[in-house]
């Protein structure tokens, strides 16, 4: 597959996931869309990281091997902080909705007075 | 019209209706389970680039273990009543616009990049399977890959102290 596919597809969920972001007022699906965004990154990672070893398997056979895996290591620590933040994310809006018992981030604007 | 490009049509065709549902679907649960499919269909990506390792931990990680702490946040929370309140329909409009704009821009930019042409290397490849990663992990990488345990750690940390009851 050309890349171009793939930068599409990558752009579209990133798009799908800041217009959930910037539309919905759920501080979870808000989370979601987050998500969805890094997502959209670690497969553009991964199709660029494909498309370098492709490039240097095609220029100098045999004697390039590791190509392209920093691409796909970049992923896995994206995944890692990803699932860090998300539990310190969810026990912030756990917090909140004790506190405030709404999820809506129309109520989150005590910073503002 | 070969195997691989079906089953990038059908991939990406499921991972953008579902992060669309996800988006627009009123009950918090089931946008839940559309972002759980989004991610199937993006480890299906990662499958059809033979990144093997990277599509089982997308699958273990987000789709195991990320998806269930929400389920259960949600569930915990009774937030399944779907009680939204529908205020602004402008800000709705502007916001879906704004993001329209930036798909477009973006798409604009990348339309004549020089490397569209160039071939992304789907089912052949050695470098995404756990033997070459976990070379690469342990030597290159053994620094930050320590680091991100104390990150662990301290995000495990931070999520008890502040989901604690006062």
């Amino acid at each position: 597959m050309p890349v171009n596919y793939y930068i599409f597809v990558a752009l579209a969920l990133f798009s799908i996931g800041v217009v959930g972001v910037l539309t919905r007022r759920n501080a979870i699906i808000v989370f979601m869309c987050i998500e969805i965004m890094l997502n959209a990154v670690n497969l553009l990672l991964v199709a660029f990281s494909k498309m370098h070893a492709a490039v240097y398997a095609a220029a100098a056979p045999a004697t390039v091997t590791g190509t392209g895996i920093d691409g796909q290591l970049f992923v896995f620590f994206i995944m890692v902080v990803a699932a860090a933040e998300v539990s310190v994310g969810l026990a912030i809006i756990v917090m909140m909705y004790r506190n405030i018992h709404s999820v809506d981030i129309n109520f989150l604007n005590r910073l503002k007075h | 019209m070969g195997v691989t490009q079906i089953l990038f049509w059908v991939l990406t065709v499921l991972a953008l209706g579902s992060a669309l549902m996800v988006v627009t679907s009123r009950n918090p649960v089931y946008s839940v389970l559309y972002l759980i499919l989004c991610f199937f269909a993006i480890s299906g990506h990662y499958i059809l680039m033979n990144a093997q390792f990277l599509a089982v931990v997308n699958i273990i990680v987000y789709a195991g273990a990320i998806m269930v702490l929400f389920l259960f946040v949600i569930m915990l929370m009774n937030l399944n009543a779907s009680v939204e309140p529908q205020k602004n329909k402008w800000l709705k409009i502007a916001g879906a616009i704004a993001g329209g704009c930036l798909l477009l821009v973006l798409v604009a930019a990348f339309k004549d990049a020089d490397i569209k042409t160039q071939l992304v290397q789907t089912k052949d490849g050695e470098i995404g399977l756990i033997n070459n990663l976990g070379m690469a992990l342990f030597k290159d990488y053994v620094v930050p890959f320590e680091i991100s345990s104390v990150l662990f750690l301290s995000a495990m940390v931070g999520a008890v102290v502040i989901g604690k009851k006062e």
